[in-house]
């Protein structure tokens, strides 16, 4: 199971990786482990604004269909155009090539309600003993 | 508290992801969905279908019974040879969709949907007036299907039965590493293959046994989720989801079952004044023309209307498209007729085709 040091997480299973005010979103190593086999993404065009918990996108696996929230409020700067045509990628990068929007913040102090890498370790525990 | 099958401890130790399903706690995936699949398509899967039902028929009055309870013209079923059928109520709706085998003289036996097995063993009882002797058999026998282009060779490694005699639709008595086994040449996947009954004391030597007759990568555990993947691409259906009690075998495309000739049977008449009517809804398959997947439950529109609804759909793993099936009214039922599928209140594009979805090569 891994959780990159660096990485902000969400309640959601999303992660955000910051540069400056662009934060890059996906989903986490647990996420597409429970998800299983993902077969399409739906995902915003850029330009979009994406509020703070609200959904931002759709990943379905074979059995299941799964909303996508963004960890962060702002507005869509970049896609990851090629991620709908090898959805799969998710389930095999998904802190690499499966990242799937960059959001320019307009809100950076968000950031502080994210888990650190040990908070979501622990989260996770904790919801798996559930 | 769901039941489990003698091979639960098996399917954890191998890994497996379980989920509750009609009322047992069975594996949905081992390594994954897909993968699994494409095992099944290019090698061989082992599949535990234990859950399932089988209830026997006998005595002298046991094809009289059968003639009268299914659709299907049970007295052209050689000895040795299996059926496809479904049990209906009077109206014409299924009860259940089952196979069945003529093993003996005066002896049938039905395998039957796990979800169903006791209401079908209450119908036959219902229907039975002492003449035939039921017995409901389901807790003594365990089932392991092989299915793939390789189970024949790895089934094989496993008993004398030359199993290069033993056509699809047969079954033969013999031993599969030394276990008594009814050994049927059916399947549900749409790939050659086996489905071996066993009794449940015997079922994990069987397992084992067929895992490490498997030269490398030739054989792998498949769960449920990849057996729906399966059978919808062969076209097959899903009790449940495709017919139930609402549906016809003449609504569901299964009208070559029904033999009015054959005599009296339970549903002749309605099915009969459907026939004539002509059916208003009809199952379709349809392929997706976009990107999109098609889901149970999502609408189904035609000329600005909602149509129909989808029964089951999936992205098919073997044709990297959206496949599903789905009741709509008969004028929109011939191929080529597009359609929209209402995913997430955007209409997306769909045409009607025949099924298969999937032929092995």
């Amino acid at each position: 199971m891994e959780i990159p040091k660096e990485l902000r997480y969400s309640e959601e299973h999303e992660w955000a990786a910051v540069d400056d005010n662009i934060a890059t979103i996906g989903i986490t190593d647990y996420a597409q482990e429970q998800l299983g086999d993902v077969v399409y993404i739906e995902l915003p065009e850029t330009g979009t604004p994406v509020t703070k918990g609200d959904k931002f996108g759709v990943v379905e696996s074979v059995k299941a269909v799964s909303d996508i929230y963004s960890p962060l409020t702002g507005t869509v700067v970049t896609v990851n155009t090629g991620l709908p045509n090898t959805p799969e990628t998710i389930n095999e990068e998904p802190y690499g090539d499966g990242w799937m929007i960059r959001v320019e913040m307009s809100d950076p102090e968000e950031l502080n309600d994210l888990m650190t890498a040990a908070e979501y370790k622990k989260f996770i525990e904790e919801a798996e003993e559930e | 508290m769901p039941k489990r099958t003698a091979l639960y401890d098996i399917h954890r130790a191998l890994g497996a992801r379980m989920i509750e399903f009609g009322g047992w706690e069975m594996p949905v995936q081992y390594r994954g969905i897909l993968a699994e699949h494409q095992t099944v398509r290019t090698k061989a899967g082992l599949f535990d279908l234990s859950h399932m039902g089988e209830i026997e028929v006998s005595g002298p009055r046991a094809l009289e019974v059968c003639q009268e309870l299914l659709v299907t013209d049970v007295a052209r079923i050689h000895l040795g040879q299996a059926q496809y059928s479904v049990l209906c109520y009077p109206d014409g709706g299924i009860v259940d969709d089952i196979i069945v085998y003529h093993l003996a003289e005066q002896h049938y036996f039905l395998c039957v949907n796990a979800s169903n097995i006791e209401k079908d063993f209450a119908w036959l009882a219902d229907h039975n007036h002492g003449r035939a002797t039921l017995l409901n058999r389901s807790d003594e026998y365990a089932l392991i299907a092989v299915q793939g282009p390789v189970a024949s060779a790895l089934v094989q490694r496993l008993t004398t039965l030359d199993l290069g005699r033993l056509r699809r639709y047969w079954s033969v008595s013999g031993e599969i590493a030394g276990v008594p086994a009814l050994v049927a040449r059916t399947g549900y996947t749409g790939e050659d293959g086996f489905e071996l009954f066993v009794s449940a004391q015997q079922v994990a030597e069987v397992w084992n046994a067929c895992l490490d007759a498997g030269r490398a990568g030739e054989v792998a555990p498949i769960g449920l989720g990849a057996r729906d993947t399966l059978r919808l691409e062969a076209g097959y259906l899903l009790y449940g989801n495709d017919i139930d009690a609402q549906t016809t075998p003449l609504e569901a495309g299964l009208q070559r079952l029904v033999k009015f000739d054959k005599g009296e049977f339970v549903s002749r008449d309605a099915l009969l004044q459907q026939h004539t009517a002509g059916i208003t809804k009809q199952l379709i398959g349809l392929i997706m023309d976009a990107p999109g997947i098609p889901r149970h439950g999502y609408e189904l529109y035609a000329d600005g209307q909602h149509i129909g609804v989808v029964t089951s759909g999936t992205q098919a793993p073997s044709l990297g498209v959206g496949i599903a099936m789905g009741y709509v009214p008969s004028r929109y039922a011939k191929e080529g007729t597009q359609l929209t599928v209402n995913i997430r209140e955007r209409h997306v594009p769909a045409h009607v085709v025949a099924r298969p979805f999937y032929r092995r090569s």
